[in-house]
């Protein structure tokens, strides 16, 4: 029979990544509950994961490309700030789920273990679902518009890995946080709205003064916003601004990871 | 089978509790500590999880509990609230680790502290089955295999398919249970989850759970304020209080010292620090054979940091100065039978004579002195016991009741 031992723990410790793949069948059900439970008992359902984007996207036109005339490197506007808040909601809208996932699940960790992981990450893929709904409303739009996007597709997994890597690295350390700190609970509304401005969301990235590009592109969302706007324009990657995004995403995701695990222990103590 | 399926050492464990504020005097002062507020918060949610120093607002929830478990044992957890037997429980289970101490385990492991955990009201009952049995440590696949049977175990077939809100709530007990029902772990944890639900429910799933340990040879640990529940499922149990560790054994041995609301039976206490030459760890009273008996034996704890001979002083008196009469002392005055310590921890038994007591309730002190020399610890009034009315078939008892005395005869056998 498996033996197990239990006894204090202590310092930093890497991810019980074997434990993590036995409870793969839970992480299934709390993503397939994330999703199940959104949008329940709503008139429109799933529809509701394309009219928020769209109407914001409308909103954005209005302001920024039709009052404030906001430069959009010469493309339509609509279609320049949809390709941004394509991945921007799906980063936004998983930092805010994955921050509370401990606390709204407090019961489940007060009564039973599992590996605490499980829930940011429920979190984050339940999200994908409206990730891929908002893509399908992306295809629509580039009908509309007439526009093909270029060979640099091929790249969209690598953006796509960044993007949910960043996500999970900083899910993973806010829901941490949020256990212990509820106030990460009301500052996120507002630093996430912040983090919109400090993303090339509303304008573009050419607004950005040169000798200041490099630490603009520190923020990983830069990379991901800019990369997935040249794939769909066919223009060329701009890789400068992608990498130094993609170290910080992947620094976040593996510190993450461990201070998650670090945490871990007094989740249950003081949730 | 008789192997050593849990083993469990020197377990403690700690929580910090709120103390009270500081409440300011002026209102200048309270404008500073409404100022400093963020600052006090962040210090005091910091430590929520750390405990570099002994502060007052450390409470131990466990300290030093050892006790092992056999393979196939069914073992009831008993103890008052706040004895420690959830805080055992979670950490056994693994949601929170332990200040110190150690704990080895052979098998699979299921906890069930809370019935349908997990359970999302929005989803349908078959759903949360899903749903459930998941946290609970099953596979998808073990799930669909047993799906019927859950089901049918249930008895909520009808509604199987409708969301979980629209449940009666004991409905939504009884999936739950049959869920944990089906459960297949070599080490089954049940907090008394057993509490809900109604009679014949509850009947069916204790024999469920008798079943399981008998013919699987499963080992369950049973917490449980149903000691009917207790006696009839569990040969063994443990018995805590206020986080010590009093006794395993027999059930109906270790029922005695469980007792209703009335009467205090069991004295114990956590020592948090070492400055102390003598000390009383724990004391109980145990009704030692049959009410016919009419001797009670005292068990009491000492913990030393000497190696001393000290004098045990016992006082017993009224709970009520009205009624019963019958109070005195008691003890090892003499040089010769003073009871000699060890260097760590001493247990003595001493048999009261109750046959001269009047009917009523008592309290009883332990004094632990050198006798005018120096005097080391003292438990006022820290166990109660009540002398009832012997029934008439004890006639030798009845004669000498309803006296009273002033003098009590004890043995001591140290």
């Amino acid at each position: 029979m498996k033996k197990s031992v239990i006894q204090p723990s202590q310092g930093w410790k890497v991810v019980d990544f074997p434990e993590l793949w036995r409870y793969k069948d839970l992480l299934y059900f709390l993503t397939v509950r994330g999703i199940k439970a959104r949008y329940a008992q709503s008139v429109l359902g799933i529809g509701w994961a394309i009219i928020q984007p769209l109407f914001t996207t409308l909103v954005f036109t209005i302001v920024f490309g039709g009052l404030a005339e906001v430069d959009s490197d010469g493309m339509p506007y609509l279609l320049f700030s949809y390709l941004a808040l394509w991945p921007w909601n799906y980063f936004s809208g998983t930092l805010s789920e994955s921050a509370n996932s401990l606390v709204a699940n407090a019961g489940m960790i007060t009564k039973v273990y599992f590996p605490r992981l499980i829930l940011p990450m429920a979190a984050i893929f339940s999200k994908l679902l409206d990730f891929l709904i908002s893509f399908v409303v992306l295809l629509i739009l580039l009908i509309y518009f007439q526009v093909l996007p270029g060979w640099q597709l091929i790249f969209l997994p690598i953006l796509l890995i960044q993007l949910i890597m960043c996500s999970l690295g900083i899910g993973m350390i806010l829901s941490a946080m949020a256990v212990q700190y509820r106030d990460i609970k009301y500052a996120l509304g507002f630093i996430v709205q912040l983090l919109l401005y400090a993303a090339p969301v509303v304008y573009s990235t050419t607004a950005v003064p040169d000798q200041y590009q490099f630490f603009y592109s520190l923020n990983p969302m830069v990379g991901v916003i800019e990369g997935i706007r040249a794939m769909f324009l066919s223009r060329s990657m701009p890789w400068q601004l992608i990498w130094p995004g993609a170290i910080v995403g992947a620094v976040l995701f593996v510190f993450g990871l461990f201070y998650f695990r670090r945490m871990e222990k007094v989740f249950a103590d003081v949730a | 089978m008789s192997d050593t399926i849990i083993k469990v050492e020197n377990l403690s464990k700690r929580y910090r509790i709120g103390l009270k504020e500081k409440k300011a005097d002026t209102f200048a002062q309270q404008l500073i500590n409404t100022l400093k507020a963020p600052i006090e918060n962040f210090r005091r949610i910091k430590s929520l999880g750390k405990f570099e120093d002994e502060s007052d607002s450390v409470h131990w929830a466990l300290k030093d509990v050892s006790f092992e478990v056999k393979q196939g044992e069914v073992l009831g957890i008993i103890g008052k609230n706040g004895a420690g037997k959830s805080t055992l429980l979670k950490i056994l289970s693994k949601i929170t680790e332990p200040t110190s101490g150690r704990i080895e385990m052979h098998g699979r492991v299921a906890a069930l502290l809370e019935v349908g955990t997990g359970f999302h009201p929005e989803l349908t009952g078959r759903e949360n089955i899903y749903m459930n049995g998941t946290i609970l440590g099953m596979t998808k696949k073990e799930i669909d295999r047993k799906l019927e049977e859950i089901i049918d175990f249930s008895g909520v077939e009808k509604y199987i398919d409708t969301p979980v809100k629209f449940y009666s709530s004991g409905m939504r007990v009884r999936l739950g249970f049959s869920v944990a029902a089906h459960l297949e772990p070599e080490i089954l944890i049940i907090d008394e989850v057993l509490s809900v639900g109604d009679y014949e429910f509850q009947q069916r799933c204790l024999g469920k759970m008798g079943e399981v340990s008998k013919y699987e040879g499963r080992t369950v640990l049973f917490v449980s304020h149903n000691m009917s529940a207790v006696k009839e499922l569990c040969p063994n149990s443990l018995i805590l209080n206020n986080g010590n560790f009093l006794k395993i054994g027999k059930t109906s041995e270790v029922l005695k010292l469980y007792s209703g609301k009335t009467s205090e039976k069991i004295f114990s206490r956590i020592i948090e620090n070492q400055n102390y030459d003598v000390i009383v760890n724990m004391a109980y009273i145990e009704n030692s054979k049959e009410d016919l008996d009419s001797f009670v034996t005292l068990f009491i704890q000492l913990s030393s940091n000497l190696e001393i001979s000290v004098a045990l002083d016992i006082r017993l008196k009224t709970s009520d100065l009205q009624m019963p009469v019958g109070f005195g002392s008691m003890g090892t005055f003499d040089q010769i039978d003073q009871l000699k310590l060890i260097k760590g921890q001493n247990n003595f038994e001493f048999n009261i004579d109750t046959k001269t007591l009047a009917i009523g309730e008592y309290l009883l002190s332990i004094d632990i002195t050198k006798p005018f020399v120096k005097y080391y610890d003292r438990c006022e009034d820290c166990i109660s016991f009540e002398i009832l009315k012997p029934t008439s078939k004890h006639k030798d008892l009845l004669l000498s009741w309803n006296y009273g005395a002033n003098a009590i005869n004890i043995t001591s056998n140290v």
